[in-house]
C-alpha cells in the first residue's frame, strides 16, 4: 500500500517535470526502476523508494533553507551580516540526526541483503557463462547446453531498416525457466568479466573468469524479461542482452524434451554430406553470427586486435590447423573455442566459407564429419 | 616585519626538469615500443639522458648547499621531501604486500572452495587445494620448489641488518667529525649492500635453472618476483646513492650539523632493510 | 600594509621572457598558471571526446563512430578528465594560493615544482599518442579492469600504462611539495587552525595522493607484467583473481574521487563566507570534516564492487562504512548553509558557482548515498544511473568549483575584473544546460541503461536526446568561457587589492595583480 502511494508520488513529481517536455506519454520517458517480478526485486524496489524519498526530503530541508536565506539575507535587501559562529551544540546535533537517519536506511538494507545473496534450498541450478559477446547456458540438472546471442539485424543497427520495438533485446535462444522453483545461477566467465543483468529480478551478478559467483530467483508469473550484460566487455558490449523466459512447470518440462530432441538430432546431422553451395550458404549465415563481431563481415578483421580472415595465413594454409583453431580457440586470446558452440554441420560449412568467401579461393570443402573425426 | 624566512632559497629557473621528463618520456615510451618489437635504442636513449639530468640536478644542488645558500628553513624542506618520498615507497610496496595477502588469505581458499566460493571449485577447479605456495589451479609453469628461507635469504637479512649498524656507525663518525670512521662505515655498508645483491642475483639464476621457479609459476612466482625484484631494486639504487655519498665524504663533504644528503640516503636505506624484514618473513618464512 | 615589494636584490631573476621562462620557470605563480592551461586545454580536449559520446547517443543505432571506437572515447574521456583536467586544475590552484594564503615567498621545493608540472605533457602525449597506434587506444573504461585491459587489450595499453606511471609521478611529487610548504614555509603566526580552509582542504589532499598515487602504479605495474612477462596476477589458474585487480585499482580510486572534491570544499570554504560577509560557521570543524572523509576514503572502497560476489559479510562492512561518510559531508553542507545564513549576501559571478556547487553537489552526494545502500545498488550499479552521480559531484562539483576559483582569484591573478555581465552569461548557460545534459540520466539509468554502450533499445531514446542536446549547449558555454578568459587576461576594469568587499585573508594584501615575487619578507599574522 506504501509502496503504491509512493509510486503515485514520484510520478506525479515527475510529471511536472515531463510536462515541460509536452505532448509524450509515459512510455517514451521512462523515469524510474522497474519494480520486477520477484519478491526479492520488489523488497530492493521498495528500499530503493525508502531510500529516495528520505533523500528527497533531506535534500528539500537543506535546500529550503538555503533558498530562504538566499532571498532574504542578501545586501540589497539591507540585510547585515551576523557575527555568531563556532557552535559545538548546534554540531553536534547536525551529526547526530544524519547518523540516526543512515542508521534507519541502513536496518532494511541489511535485511533485504541478506536475503539477496541467500541462495540456500535451491530447487535447480543453471550455469551462466558470458563470452565475448554471448551467453552460454548449461542446465547442469538436465544436461541441456546452448549459447544465447543476439538476434537483431544489422541493418537495423546502422540505420537501413525501421528498429523492432525489441530492438537490440532479441536472442535466437533465449534462457528459460520454470516458476515457482527456487533456482540458482552459477555466473562466470570464459574471458573478461561480465554481468548477468535482469532488472526484473532485482539484481546484477558479475560474471568473473575463474571464479562462480551465486544468485537465485523465483518467479511466479509466466512471461518474457529482457536484461543486458552490464560490465563492459569489450568491443560489443552493448550487444549482448539477455532474453529470460519464465514457464508453467508443464510448459518447462516439454521445452526441457524439445532440447533433448534437437541435440540428439544435431548428432544425427553431423554424419550428413554437404554440397558446396549448402555449406558456403550455411557457412555465411553461422559467420555472421558468430565470426564477424570480430573478424567482419568482410573477412578484413580489425589491425592490432582480430586479424584478417581474408588472405590469413591459416584460411589459405594447412586445412587441419583451421579446423583445430575452429575447435580450439587460441588459447589466452579472444579466439574462443567453437567446438563447443557451433554443431559440426555449422562448424564445418563456417570453416569452408572462410576458405572460400572473401577472395580466399582454395576451393575447399570441409565435411561435418571432419569436423567430429578432429575433435 | 620579520625575517625569520626572508632567506629561503628561491633557485633560478632550471632546465634540469625539462631534461628529465624528456629522458623519462623517451625511456618510457622506448620501453613500450621494446617490447612491441622495436630496438631498445630510444629507451637506453631516454635512460641516458635520465642519467645525465640526475648528475645535474644534484651536481647543482650540491654547489648551492656547498655554497652556503641553503638555511636550516631550505634543509627542512628537502627532509620532509624525503621522507614523505619514502612514505609513498612504502606505500608502492604496501600494494604487492597487501596483494600477497589477498592471495594467501582469499583468492587461493576461494579457488579450493572456501567462503562462498563451494561452486567455484566442484565446477572450475575440482580437486584444487588451498596452498601456499602454490602456482593455481592451472598449475601454470610447471613443477616447481620453493625458496627456503634458511639459505641465502638468512644470509642476505644478516647482510641487510649489519649495514644498517655500518651506516648508523658512519653517521656517528660523521657527526663527531671522524672522516675514517665515516668513511669506513659507508665503505662497508656499500660492499654490505653489493654483496647482497650478487646472492640476490645468484638466487634468481638458482631459482630459474633448478627449482623452475619462474615469474611464469603462478600466484606463488609472481609475488616472489614482484616483492624481492621491487626491493632488490631499490636496494640497486640505494647502494648507488650510497656510492655517490661515499665519494662526497671521501672529497670532504659535509659538516656534522649539515648533512641532509647523507642522511637522507641512510634513512633510505633503512627503509629498504624494513622492506626485506617484511619480504623474509612473509615471502620466505611462512611458506 | 603591503608586504610585497618587488625586491630584487639578492635573486638575479625576475621574471624572464619567452617560452623558456615557461619552461624552466620556478616561480609558483608561473607553474600555477602551467597547471591551469593545461588543465583547460585538457577539458576542451576530454569534452570533444564528451560530445563525440553525446553524438553517438543522441538516437538509438551506430551513426558516427563503431562501438571500439566508442569505448576508447569513454576511456580517454574519463581519464583525460580525471588525470588530465581536474587534478592538474586543483594543482593550478594550489600552486597559485598556497603560497600567498600562508604568506610563503614560493613553494618550498620549487625546482621539483616545476617537474611535476612538465611531466604532464608528456604524460598526456603519451596516453593521446595510443589513439593512433594500431588496434586503437585503450577501450576499457577508465577503470580498466582485468583481464579486458591485460589479456584482452591492444598494444597501445603498454604505452597507457607508461602514462599513468609518469602522471602518478608528477601527483606525488606535486603533494610532496604542497605538505613541506603547508608545514614549513607559513609565515609568523600563521599556526595551522589558522590557515584559510583551501590550505587545509589541499593539505590533506596531499596525504591522501602520497597515499594512493603508488598504489595506482602498483595496479599498472601488475598490468604490466600480467600482459608481458607471464605473471598470473589477475588470472585463476594461478592463483589470482580478476577482482584483486578490481581491490587495487579501487584502493586508488575511490580516495582519488575525494582527492578530486576536497580542494573543491576548500575552494568553497573560502568564497561563501566572502561574499556571505561572515565567517565560516564552524572552522574547526570543517577542518575536523574534512580529514574524517579523508580518512574514511580508505575504508570504503569496495563500494564499487558490490556485484562482484564479495561474501555477504564484506558486502556489509562497506555498506556502512560508505554511508557514514555522508556525515562529515553533511557537517560541510550545514556549515555552508549555516554561513549564508543571515549573512549579507551579494551575488557576483563566484558566488553563483559557488552556490550551484552547493545544491548540485549535494544532488550528486545523495544519489551517491543511495548507491551505498548494497541491494540497492546491485540495481544501480553500471547503469547510467552513476553516470549522473558522477557528474554531478565531478562536473557541478568539482568542475565548477574550479571555475568558481577562477572567478574568484582571476582578479588577484590578472589584475583584471572579469566583466560581471559575461560571467553571469557563462554562469546560467552552464548551470540550465549541465542539467539538461545530467539529470536525465537519472532516469535513463534507473530505468535501466548500462554505461559504455554505443548503441542502446528504444525506450531510452527520447531522455538520451535530450541529454545529448544539453550537452552540446554545455559545451558550447565552455566555448564561450575561453572567450571570458581571454578578454580578462587582455584587459578589463583594474582590480583593487582587495578585489571583494568581503575578502579577508593574506592573498588580499598584496596588489593586484600580484607581483611576480611575493612576501619575499614573510608577513606577521597576529
Ligand atoms: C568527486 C567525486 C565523487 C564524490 C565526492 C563522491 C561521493 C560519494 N559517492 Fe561516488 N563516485 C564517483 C565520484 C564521487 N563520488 C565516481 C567517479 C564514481 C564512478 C566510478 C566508476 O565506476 O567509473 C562513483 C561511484 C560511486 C559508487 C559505486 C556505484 C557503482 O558503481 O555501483 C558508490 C557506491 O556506494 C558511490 C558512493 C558515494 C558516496 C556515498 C559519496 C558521499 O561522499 C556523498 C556524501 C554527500 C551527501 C550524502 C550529500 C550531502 C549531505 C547532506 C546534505 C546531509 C544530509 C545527509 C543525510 C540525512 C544522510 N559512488
Ligand atoms: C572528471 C571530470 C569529468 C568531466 C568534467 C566530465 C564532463 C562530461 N562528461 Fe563525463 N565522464 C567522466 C568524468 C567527467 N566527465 C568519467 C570518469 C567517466 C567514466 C568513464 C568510463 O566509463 O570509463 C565519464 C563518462 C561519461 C559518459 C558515459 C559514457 C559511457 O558510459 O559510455 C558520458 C555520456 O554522456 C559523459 C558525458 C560528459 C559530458 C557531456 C561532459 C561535459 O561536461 C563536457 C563539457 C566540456 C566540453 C564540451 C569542452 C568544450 C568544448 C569544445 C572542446 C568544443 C566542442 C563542443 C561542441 C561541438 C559543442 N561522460
Ligand atoms: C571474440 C572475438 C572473436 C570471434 C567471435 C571469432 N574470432 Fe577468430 N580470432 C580472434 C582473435 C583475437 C584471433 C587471433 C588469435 C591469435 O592471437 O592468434 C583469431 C584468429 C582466428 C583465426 C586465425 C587467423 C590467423 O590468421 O591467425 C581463424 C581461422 C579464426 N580466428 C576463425 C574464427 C572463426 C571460424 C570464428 C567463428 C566461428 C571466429 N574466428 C570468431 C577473435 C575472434
Ligand atoms: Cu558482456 Cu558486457
Ligand atoms: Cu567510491
Amino acid at each position: 500500500m506504501f509502496a503504491k502511494t509512493l509510486k503515485g508520488a514520484w510520478y506525479s513529481l515527475w510529471g511536472a517535470v515531463l510536462l515541460l517536455g509536452a505532448g509524450n506519454s509515459y512510455a517514451d520517458y521512462p523515469i524510474n526502476l522497474t519494480r520486477g517480478v520477484t519478491d526479492i526485486s520488489n523488497k530492493v524496489f521498495d528500499l530503493h523508494m525508502l531510500i529516495f524519498w528520505i533523500c528527497v526530503g533531506a535534500c528539500v530541508l537543506v535546500f529550503a533553507v538555503l533558498i530562504y536565506s538566499i532571498f532574504t539575507h542578501r545586501k540589497s535587501k539591507g540585510a547585515v551580516a551576523a557575527e555568531f559562529h563556532e557552535s559545538t551544540t548546534v554540531e553536534i546535533i547536525w551529526t547526530t540526526i544524519p547518523f540516526l537517519v543512515l542508521v534507519a536506511m541502513a536496518v532494511p538494507a541489511t535485511t533485504t541483503l541478506l536475503a539477496l545473496e541467500d541462495t540456500r534450498d535451491s530447487d535447480m541450478s543453471i550455469q551462466v557463462t558470458g563470452y565475448q559477446w554471448k551467453w552460454k547456458y548449461d542446465y547442469l540438472d538436465d544436461d541441456i547446453s546452448f549459447f544465447s546471442v543476439l538476434t537483431t539485424p544489422r541493418e537495423q543497427i546502422e540505420g537501413d531498416a525501421p528498429k523492432d520495438d525489441t530492438y537490440l533485446m532479441d536472442v535466437d535462444n533465449p534462457i528459460v525457466v520454470p516458476i515457482n522453483k527456487k533456482i540458482r545461477f552459477l555466473i562466470t566467465s570464459n574471458d573478461v568479466i561480465h554481468s548477468w543483468w535482469v532488472p526484473a529480478l532485482g539484481w546484477k551478478q558479475d560474471a568473473v573468469p575463474g571464479f562462480i559467483n551465486d544468485a537465485w530467483t523465483e518467479l511466479t508469473e509466466p512471461g518474457t524479461y529482457r536484461g543486458k550484460c552490464a560490465e563492459l566487455c569489450g568491443k560489443d558490449h552493448g550487444f549482448m542482452p539477455i532474453v529470460l523466459v519464465a514457464k508453467t512447470q508443464e510448459d518447462y518440462d516439454a521445452w526441457v524434451e524439445e532440447q533433448k530432441g534437437a541435440a540428439a538430432a544435431a548428432a544425427d546431422a553431423a554424419t550428413a554430406t554437404l554440397t558446396m553451395d549448402e555449406l558456403m550458404a550455411k557457412g555465411e549465415t553461422a559467420y555472421n553470427s558468430h565470426c564477424a563481431a570480430c573478424h567482419q563481415a568482410n573477412g578484413a578483421g580489425i589491425p592490432g586486435v582480430f586479424p584478417a580472415i581474408a588472405g590469413s595465413a591459416v584460411a589459405i594454409g594447412d586445412v587441419a590447423k583451421h579446423i583445430d583453431i575452429g575447435i580450439n580457440g587460441v588459447p589466452g586470446t579472444a579466439m574462443q573455442a567453437f567446438g563447443e558452440q557451433l554443431s559440426a554441420v555449422d562448424l564445418a560449412a563456417v570453416i569452408t566459407y572462410q576458405r572460400n568467401a572473401f577472395g580466399n579461393d582454395t576451393g575447399d570443402m570441409v565435411q561435418p564429419a571432419d569436423i567430429v573425426a578432429a575433435k | 616585519m620579520s625575517s625569520s624566512n626572508g632567506g629561503y632559497y628561491l633557485p633560478a629557473p632550471s632546465h634540469w626538469p625539462i631534461v628529465g621528463s624528456v629522458g623519462m618520456f623517451l625511456m618510457l615510451f622506448g620501453f613500450a615500443s621494446f617490447l612491441h618489437g622495436s630496438s631498445a635504442l630510444v629507451m637506453s636513449a631516454g635512460a641516458v639522458i635520465i642519467v645525465v639530468m640526475l648528475f645535474g640536478w644534484f651536481g647543482t644542488v650540491i654547489n648551492e648547499s656547498l655554497s652556503g645558500k641553503y638555511n636550516s628553513q631550505v634543509d627542512t624542506s628537502f627532509r620532509m621531501g624525503m621522507a614523505w618520498f619514502i612514505f609513498s615507497e612504502v606505500m608502492f610496496f604496501a600494494a604487492f604486500f597487501g596483494v600477497l595477502f589477498y592471495a594467501r588469505m582469499w583468492s587461493i581458499p576461494w579457488l579450493a572452495g572456501g567462503s562462498n566460493n563451494v561452486m567455484t571449485n566442484e565446477l572450475l577447479w575440482p580437486g584444487f587445494e588451498a596452498v601456499w605456495p602454490t602456482n593455481g589451479p592451472g598449475d601454470l609453469g610447471g613443477d616447481y620448489q620453493y625458496m627456503g628461507p634458511w639459505g641465502i635469504p638468512a644470509i642476505n637479512t644478516l647482510l641487510l641488518l649489519s649495514s644498517g649498524v655500518t651506516i648508523t656507525w658512519a653517521h656517528w663518525g660523521l657527526k663527531k667529525e671522524d672522516r675514517t670512521q665515516l668513511i669506513l662505515g659507508l665503505m662497508a655498508t656499500v660492499a654490505l649492500g653489493v654483496v647482497f645483491l650478487g646472492f640476490q642475483a645468484y638466487e634468481y639464476y638458482h631459482a630459474y635453472t633448478d627449482l623452475n621457479l619462474k615469474l611464469t609459476t603462478g600466484m606463488y612466482g609472481s609475488t616472489f618476483f614482484m616483492l624481492t625484484g621491487f626491493h632488490g631494486m631499490h636496494v640497486t639504487l640505494g647502494v648507488t646513492m650510497l656510492f655517490v655519498i661515499l665519494i662526497r665524504s671521501m672529497k670532504g663533504h659535509f659538516t656534522e650539523e649539515n648533512h641532509f644528503a647523507f642522511e637522507a640516503v641512510a634513512w633510505y636505506w633503512h627503509f629498504v632493510d624494513v622492506v626485506w624484514l617484511g619480504l623474509f618473513v612473509f615471502v620466505y618464512w611462512l611458506v | 600594509m603591503s608586504t610585497a615589494t618587488t625586491h630584487d636584490d639578492h635573486h638575479d631573476h625576475g621574471a624572464p621572457s619567452g617560452l623558456m621562462r615557461w619552461v624552466t620557470t620556478t616561480n609558483h605563480k608561473d607553474i600555477g598558471t602551467l597547471y591551469l592551461w593545461f588543465a583547460f586545454i585538457m577539458l576542451l580536449i576530454g569534452g570533444a571526446m564528451a560530445m563525440v559520446i553525446r553524438a553517438e547517443l543522441f538516437q538509438p543505432g551506430l551513426q558516427v563512430v563503431d562501438p571500439n571506437f566508442f569505448n576508447t572515447m569513454t576511456t580517454m574521456h574519463g581519464l583525460i578528465m580525471v588525470f588530465g583536467a581536474i587534478m592538474p586544475g586543483m594543482v593550478g590552484l594550489a600552486n597559485w594560493q598556497i603560497p600567498l594564503m600562508i604568506g610563503a615567498p614560493d613553494m618550498a621545493l620549487p625546482r621539483m615544482n616545476n617537474w611535476s608540472f612538465w611531466i604532464l605533457p608528456f604524460a598526456g602525449t603519451m596516453l593521446l599518442s595510443t589513439l593512433f597506434m594500431e588496434g586503437g587506444g585503450p577501450a576499457f573504461g577508465w577503470t580498466f579492469y582485468a583481464p579486458l585491459s591485460t589479456t584482452f587489450a591492444p598494444a597501445s595499453t603498454d604505452f597507457f600504462i607508461f602514462a599513468i606511471h609518469m602522471l602518478g609521478f608528477s601527483s606525488i611529487m606535486g603533494a610532496i611539495n604542497i605538505i613541506a610548504t603547508v608545514l614549513n614555509m607559513r609565515a609568523p603566526g600563521m599556526t595551522l587552525m589558522k590557515m584559510p580552509l583551501f590550505v587545509w582542504t589541499w593539505f590533506i589532499t596531499a596525504f591522501l595522493l602520497i597515499a594512493v598515487m603508488p598504489v595506482l602504479a602498483g595496479a599498472v605495474t601488475m598490468m604490466l607484467t600480467d600482459r608481458n612477462f607471464g605473471t598470473s596476477f589477475f588470472d585463476a589458474a594461478g592463483g589470482g583473481d580478476p577482482v584483486l585487480f578490481q581491490h587495487v585499482f579501487w584502493f586508488f580510486g575511490h580516495p582519488e574521487v575525494y582527492i578530486m572534491i576536497l580542494p573543491a570544499f576548500g575552494v568553497v570554504s573560502e568564497i561563501i563566507p566572502t561574499f556571505a560577509r561572515k565567517k565560516l560557521f564552524g572552522y574547526s570543524s570543517m577542518v575536523y570534516a574534512t580529514a574524517s572523509i579523508a580518512f574514511l576514503s580508505f575504508i570504503v572502497y569496495a563500494h564499487h564492487m558490490f556485484t562482484t560476489g564479495m561474501p555477504v559479510a564484506g558486502e556489509l562492512y562497506f555498506m556502512y562504512a560508505t554511508i557514514m561518510i555522508a556525515v562529515p559531508t553533511a557537517v560541510k553542507v550545514f556549515n555552508w548553509t549555516a554561513t549564508m545564513w543571515k549573512g549579507s549576501m551579494t551575488f557576483e559571478t563566484p558566488m553563483l558557482w559557488a552556490i550551484a556547487f552547493v545544491f548540485l553537489f549535494t544532488i550528486g552526494g545523495f544519489t551517491g548515498l543511495m548507491m551505498g545502500i548494497a541491494p540497492a545498488d546491485m540495481q544501480y550499479h553500471d547503469t547510467y544511473f552513476i553516470v549522473a552521480h558522477f557528474h554531478y559531484v565531478l562536473v557541478t562539483g568539482a568542475l565548477f568549483s574550479i571555475i568558481a576559483a577562477f572567478y574568484y582569484w582571476a582578479p588577484k591573478w590578472t589584475g583584471h575584473m572579469v566583466d560581471e555581465r559575461l560571467g553571469k552569461i557563462h554562469f546560467w548557460w552552464s548551470v540550465i544546460s549541465v542539467n539538461v545534459l545530467f539529470f536525465p540520466q537519472h532516469f535513463i539509468g534507473l530505468a535501466g541503461m548500462p554505461r559504455r554502450i554505443p548503441d542502446y533499445s528504444l525506450q531510452f531514446a527520447d531522455w538520451n536526446m535530450i541529454s545529448s542536446l544539453g550537452g552540446f549547449a554545455f559545451g558550447l558555454a565552455q566555448v564561450f568561457f575561453i572567450y571570458v578568459i581571454i578578454k580578462t587576461i587582455r584587459g578589463g576594469k583594474a582590480a583593487t587589492a582587495e578585489v571583494w568587499e568581503g575578502s579577508h585573508g593574506l592573498e588580499w594584501t598584496i596588489p593586484s595583480p600580484a607581483p611576480y615575487h611575493t612576501f619575499e619578507t614573510a608577513p606577521e599574522v597576529k
